[in-house]
């Protein structure tokens, strides 16, 4: 999902030096309230690789909160109506805000959000595959609300049930908000599907762009994913990828028929018996290059962001100036 | 000139509605109070949800030791005399 890398990223994932033999005690009691659905809070002992863990997870959300302003931000300027357009302002304002709250979750575990930021603009920093794909018309912003919000939606909803307090008190802050992501992409959808061929043709086109890339969203298939066994057992992870991605399919297949709209997949069929639909071979080639910094628009966004963090320099200089001489004149007044 | 990187954390506090509490929303960096207020309105009030924001610097705050959650709590656990379950009133006595 947004933090997919971590599933991925087997080899920079290295197993921590062995526990001490005198934190065994504390392990197993750590153990045990996140068994009995206690929350885990900032200044609680809690396991180095639980913390390095929702670390990474915490900030590649947070990034990919960031990142995915890009490609819808795209659209604002050129907006089909007044109203669309303020929706959209306030979609990816809500982004951003959502990248707010995840970097102030990820500070409760004592790394700084400098630091996160920093590890983003040198291009360190994993964030979600979909992000570094185009929006070349309308329909793709669209798109992206139905689907990449929708598939959002489907691995946000457990996390408000991590183990970690302010994690889930924040995704919590987050769902609230996306179903309003979700419903203004689909009402795009809709109202292209009921508009001109021209428009139908739009709508179609942006599905095909988007629904493999938001079916990768939810990572590696369950064999390959390194780290979900221990996620489970922490209760970061509520379900397994695959899990996720099939109730993804059952729930837009027939949102979509809905539009009149053909999924991209000639696997695609209902299975009666398994009650559940059947779905092709994911391209996770595809995958791991946009993930290696190899898809369509990994330069673009990165450089979108290094720009913005520049030419924001002196507005964060301004303000720390101003703060400064506030203080000193409220000093001032006192003596 | 410095960065955003002194930014000091403040804690946010909403009211949601007048007659509440203020509740702890999040937190958020901001090189002063009156830019941590204007930054929690964007980030915690887009949908109605306060009429009121305190923010109080983070460092400010001082908090009981997690560890030391068992000594300090226990003790009110044993004293169930504090709440009115504990006295048997007759069912003849009312409005008591």
């Amino acid at each position: 999902m947004y933090t997919q890398g971590l599933d991925a990223a087997g080899a920079d994932a290295r197993a921590d030096s062995a526990d001490l033999g005198g934190e065994d005690a504390l392990q197993q009691r750590f153990q045990r309230r996140v068994d009995a659905e206690q929350k885990i809070e900032p200044k609680d002992w809690m396991p180095e690789r639980y913390r390095s863990t929702l670390i990474r997870q915490i900030s590649q959300h947070a990034h990919s909160e960031i990142v995915g302003m890009l490609p819808e931000g795209n659209w604002i300027t050129r907006a089909p109506t007044l109203q669309r357009k303020v929706i959209l302002i306030a979609k990816v304002q809500d982004e951003g805000g959502h990248g707010a709250y995840l970097y102030g979750a990820a500070e409760t575990l004592g790394v700084g959000r400098d630091q996160l930021i920093d590890q983003l603009l040198a291009g360190k920093a994993k964030y979600s595959s979909i992000f570094n794909y185009p929006t070349p018309t309308w329909a793709d912003v669209g798109a992206i609300g139905w689907l990449v919000d929708g598939a959002a939606i489907m691995n946000q909803i457990p996390l408000c049930r991590c183990s970690y307090g302010p994690y889930a008190r924040a995704m919590v802050r987050v769902c609230r908000e996306e179903s309003f992501h979700q419903r203004q992409g689909y009402d795009i959808m809709l109202r292209l599907s009921q508009g001109s061929s021209e428009q139908r043709r739009m709508a179609q086109e942006a599905l095909n762009r988007w629904w493999w890339p938001a079916l990768m969203m939810f990572g590696p298939p369950d064999g390959d994913s390194t780290h979900g066994t221990e996620s489970q057992r922490w209760k970061i992870k509520r379900f397994s990828n695959d899990e996720l991605r099939q109730k993804f399919v059952d729930f837009t297949v027939p949102q979509a028929r809905y539009l009149g709209l053909a999924v991209p997949d000639p696997e695609l069929r209902w299975n009666d018996l398994e009650g559940r639909y059947h779905f092709g071979a994911i391209d996770w080639r595809e995958f791991e290059q946009v993930l290696k910094g190899n898809g369509p628009c990994n330069a673009e966004r990165l450089a979108a962001r290094r720009a913005a963090h520049a030419q924001g320099a002196w507005v964060r200089e301004a303000a720390s100036a101003y703060a400064e001489k506030q203080s000193v004149r409220a000093a001032n007044r006192a003596a | 000139m410095q960065d955003d990187r002194d930014w000091p954390l403040y804690e946010i506090f909403v009211r949601a509605r007048g007659g509440l509490d203020h509740k702890h929303a999040g937190s958020l960096h901001a090189a002063d109070a009156r830019m941590a207020i204007d930054h929690a309105r964007d980030l915690y009030t887009r949908r109605e949800e306060g009429v009121s924001l305190w923010v109080v610097r983070s460092s400010d705050i001082t908090a009981s030791d997690p560890a030391e959650a068992d000594s300090l709590f226990e003790p009110a656990r044993d004293k169930i005399y504090r709440h009115p379950t504990f006295y048997a009133i007759p069912d003849e006595v009312k409005t008591l």
